[in-house]
């Protein structure tokens, strides 16, 4: 182990959130892992003695979401690849992830791959009421599509399709 | 806290093994759903509840302080160990009963979740909040379904109101309230479940009314489920989901 000890320089918590927003996201790999909102915090925090570890704090998308193990890894990986050996992944459920948090530049990135953005939620209230706003098609930007089915290739997506460009496309779901 | 007899624990199990079961139940249909869209989306529905299990019997463990994780607790106890209502291990059958009992659990579940959000335990209050959101889609999906069908064709129909009638007498059990849930009420833990009833007739009698199907008459309900008495239904589905772990003790990949 190459562990970093003081007095040598360590990365500062802005560099790290660099390093990490290179980091992609397995499933959509067009957006990082931070575009998402996966990553909560990063912070140093002091261990016995002199030494310091840094403590990166991530919380899954849906609970069951099989690319949380791996996106685990891969953040792991970056850390080590820029030379920081002393990690601890935290894994914070509550607040519950939400599509807010996926950035403005995210959501751009998502609608250039033909997945549309989620809508910002203010969630229970519309879709309960059944009000929520029709998706728009990532491809000729109608809002004239329909719901093919609200599960698709992966359990943050819906299968839509649209009603004038013809094509079908995945839709990031509110959550 | 490590004490084995920690109400939390069993009802920890209830919550879990609920989840486990039906996840199972619906991955059976996998390869077998009428259309590819419906296979991915049971599956999604699935795989929501096995990360929800994940997080219940994860935190069990904890509490017993015995060393199982949520991998021991759902691939080595045998049958009377299981907690889950008997409604979650009914068998697929025609699509209208895997709906049906579908959207009995899923307004059941969302009710339930929606009052364990202000649980004095935080980490039960987490996790409910965490799958409240995942749970709202698997009931708007069902609610779609029933709707669907029971207004559909004769047929359809026909099928949507059988299954809403052959199922109704499992929907009793997730009301009742034993010695376990009545002390966990006292300190403000779980909600009281019959303060849940009124509600959940409300929701599934909204659904039926669209769905242009017959609330079913008040029955005889089945029970035993919360207290490990289960239908010749839940071996079955063990010998299948724990059969590896058992053959192969440990074995990952």
């Amino acid at each position: 182990m190459n562990a970093i000890e003081h007095p040598s320089p360590q990365p500062g918590v802005a560099q790290i959130w660099g390093w990490l927003s290179d980091v992609p996201d397995p499933e959509i790999p067009v957006v990082s892992v931070v575009d998402l909102g996966i990553v909560r915090d990063v912070r140093w925090e002091a261990k016995e003695g002199a030494t310091t570890e840094l403590v990166v704090t991530i919380t899954p998308t849906y609970s069951g979401c099989p690319a949380t193990s791996l996106i685990a890894l891969e953040i792991e990986r970056a850390i080590r690849d820029h030379g920081v050996h002393r990690i601890r992944l935290k894994t914070q459920i509550s607040p519950p992830w939400t599509t807010d948090w996926i950035s403005e530049a995210g959501r751009q990135r998502l609608k250039g791959f033909g997945i549309a953005p989620p809508a910002k939620v203010r969630y229970l209230v519309e879709r309960l009421s059944g009000n929520a706003a029709a998706a728009e098609c990532p491809h000729c930007g109608s809002n004239k599509t329909v719901r093919v089915s609200e599960f698709g290739s992966t359990p943050c997506k819906a299968l839509y399709k649209c009603s004038d460009c013809l094509e079908p496309f995945d839709l990031f779901k509110c959550l | 806290m490590s004490d084995r007899t920690d109400p939390r624990f069993e009802y920890l199990l209830r919550l879990g093994d609920n989840a486990l079961i039906l996840s199972h139940r619906l991955s059976e249909w996998c390869g077998h759903g009428p259309v590819l869209e419906e296979d991915l989306a049971l599956t999604n529905v699935a795989l929501d509840l096995i990360g929800q299990t994940q997080f219940w019997l994860g935190y069990a463990g904890e509490l017993e302080g015995r060393g199982r994780d949520a991998d021991a607790l759902a691939f080595r106890r045998d049958v009377w160990d299981f907690r889950n209502v008997i409604l979650v291990e009914q068998p697929n059958g025609d699509y209208s009963h895997t709906m049906a009992r579908q959207l009995y659990f899923d307004a059941w579940h969302f009710h339930l979740l929606l009052a364990l959000i202000t649980s004095t335990d935080t980490r039960i209050a987490e996790i409910a909040a965490k799958a409240l959101k995942e749970v709202t889609y698997h009931l708007e999906r069902s609610t779609m379904w029933v709707v669907t069908l029971g207004d559909g064709t004769e047929e359809s129909h026909e099928r949507m109101q059988r299954a809403v009638d052959n199922l109704w007498s499992y929907t009793g059990e997730l009301f009742e309230v034993d010695e376990v849930e009545s002390s966990l009420v006292a300190n403000g833990v779980a909600p009281d479940l019959a303060r849940l009833v009124e509600p959940w007739r409300s929701t599934v009698g909204d659904v039926l009314r669209q769905g242009t199907l017959d609330m079913p008459e008040d029955t005889w309900m089945h029970t035993g489920g919360k207290k490990g008495i289960h239908s010749e239904s839940l071996g079955y589905i063990l010998a299948d989901m724990q059969f590896l772990q058992r053959a192969y003790p440990g074995a990952s990949w």
